[in-house]
């Protein structure tokens, strides 16, 4: 972690947009492309991850002190999986149409590196109040990412939000959307657009750093860029 | 029978492959997929503990958690992490080399999905040992070469003029939804 100290709105805000698990960071791709088919989908996977971030950091963060160090990752894993067993049943007993849609990707939560990261990172450092921040940050940012991955792929893949009808009859579905490889394809896109956005961005800012050969920010990475703002 | 069994494991290396079709293990596919030679040994530490794996779950689906069904994510995780453990601690023994190539992604195998989500499927589907062992293979030899293609195209695109905007990993995306597209062509090898 860094010696400054943070405050709680921005450890709040960090997971939503700066550090996007999903879009930034490129954590839990794993159920960001597999059950983002549908935005009901999408959302039930978001649903079910906020609980589990949000239990295994809260529990992990009133542990923390009872953990030994060198077995903190299985300790983990265990209070993860067991949040995990219980939204899976919780899901099966409630919502058992949901619970069929995202099939085995329940289960697998569990191995989502995105929560085991906040886990080792932050919650396990951190008092009770900030963790609950934290991962609330961190699960608005993986539904915001899910939710877009859904709709964009729902829309364009069956023409439809929330299984309502959006275009008119004339509108073929590009079923490919809704398929594995509209999943990669969607998320690459999405990526793409980013940093598209993020060129455009420092493009503007260019004009102070003149002294920089035109070519060489694009090919250093972000810690140059950071060196080079200062300068 | 043995016609079953072949079927698994094209359907497994092929039809559905995990990365591809199922999006199970992609840590790796988009970490270690920059050398080949490096996504060759990733695909082999993969397939060895894919199978011990499978040969674990399978045990203790026919002589433990008959009485506690609730408890299987949780031991499958322990013994699944245990055995990463276990494998890392023989590389490092076998070849330092390998060790140090595999960095931080042996590690990572805990928590890479392909592993559980292997033991979750062949659970779900009811496989036997030799059923659920020759899922593991396909599955592994469908992980490696999902991770072998990946890397020589990206071999490839690192001395191409790759535009600004996909330097990073949207462009590994876009080759994985194109890889993706071509292997759903397999999707009519079996009229099931």
């Amino acid at each position: 972690m860094s010696p400054r100290q943070t405050t709680p709105s921005e450890d709040f805000l960090r997971g939503i947009w700066k550090e996007n698990p999903v879009l930034i960071q490129l954590l839990g791709l794993c159920p960001a492309l597999a059950v983002t088919n549908t935005v009901a989908n999408a959302i039930a996977m978001a649903a079910a991850t906020f609980f589990v971030l949000m239990g295994s950091s809260i529990l992990i963060s009133l542990v923390k002190n009872l953990i030994p160090n060198e077995v903190r990752i299985s300790a983990y894993i265990l209070v993860i999986a067991t949040f995990v067993t219980l939204v899976d049943l919780i899901l099966a007993a409630k919502f058992p149409v949901q619970h069929k849609d995202l099939g085995a990707f329940i289960a697998l939560i569990v191995v989502n590196c995105m929560i085991l990261g906040r886990q080792e990172a932050f919650a396990s450092k951190k008092p009770v109040g900030r963790a609950i921040l934290d991962a609330g940050g961190t699960a608005i940012g993986f539904t915001i990412a899910l939710l877009m991955m859904g709709t964009f792929r729902e829309v364009l893949g069956s023409g439809s939000v929330l299984g309502y009808p959006i275009f008119g009859e004339g509108f073929e579905p590009w079923v490919v959307m809704i398929l594995p490889p509209g999943g990669f394809f969607t998320l690459g896109f999405i990526l793409l657009g980013l940093s598209w956005w993020e060129d455009r961005k420092e493009r503007g800012e260019r004009p102070q750093v003149r002294e920089w050969p035109h070519g060489v920010g694009s090919m250093t990475g972000r810690g140059q860029t950071g060196g080079r703002r200062v300068a | 029978m043995s016609g079953e069994l072949f079927f698994i494991f094209i359907s497994a290396l092929l039809v559905n492959n995990f990365t591809l079709a199922l999006f199970l293990g992609l840590c790796p596919f988009m970490g270690v997929s920059a050398k080949v030679g490096t996504a060759v040994r990733m695909g082999g530490a993969n397939i060895f503990v894919l199978t011990i794996t499978s040969i674990v779950a399978w045990f203790l689906n026919t002589y433990i958690l008959e009485a506690a069904p609730y408890l299987r994510l949780i031991s499958f995780i322990v013994v699944i992490a245990s055995l990463v453990q276990i494998t890392e601690m023989a590389i490092k023994k076998i070849s330092p080399t390998l060790f140090r190539e595999l960095g931080i992604f042996l590690p990572l195998i805990t928590t890479n999905c392909a592993i559980l989500g292997l033991a979750i499927f062949q659970t779900n589907r009811g496989y036997g040992f030799w059923e659920g062992l020759v899922f593991a293979l396909g599955a592994g030899l469908g992980l490696t070469l999902a991770l072998v293609l990946m890397a020589s195209i990206r071999e490839r695109t690192e001395l191409s003029a790759v535009p600004s905007v996909a330097r990073n990993m949207g462009l590994v995306l876009i080759i994985a939804g194109s890889l993706s597209l071509a292997f759903m062509g397999f999707a009519g090898l079996f009229a099931s």
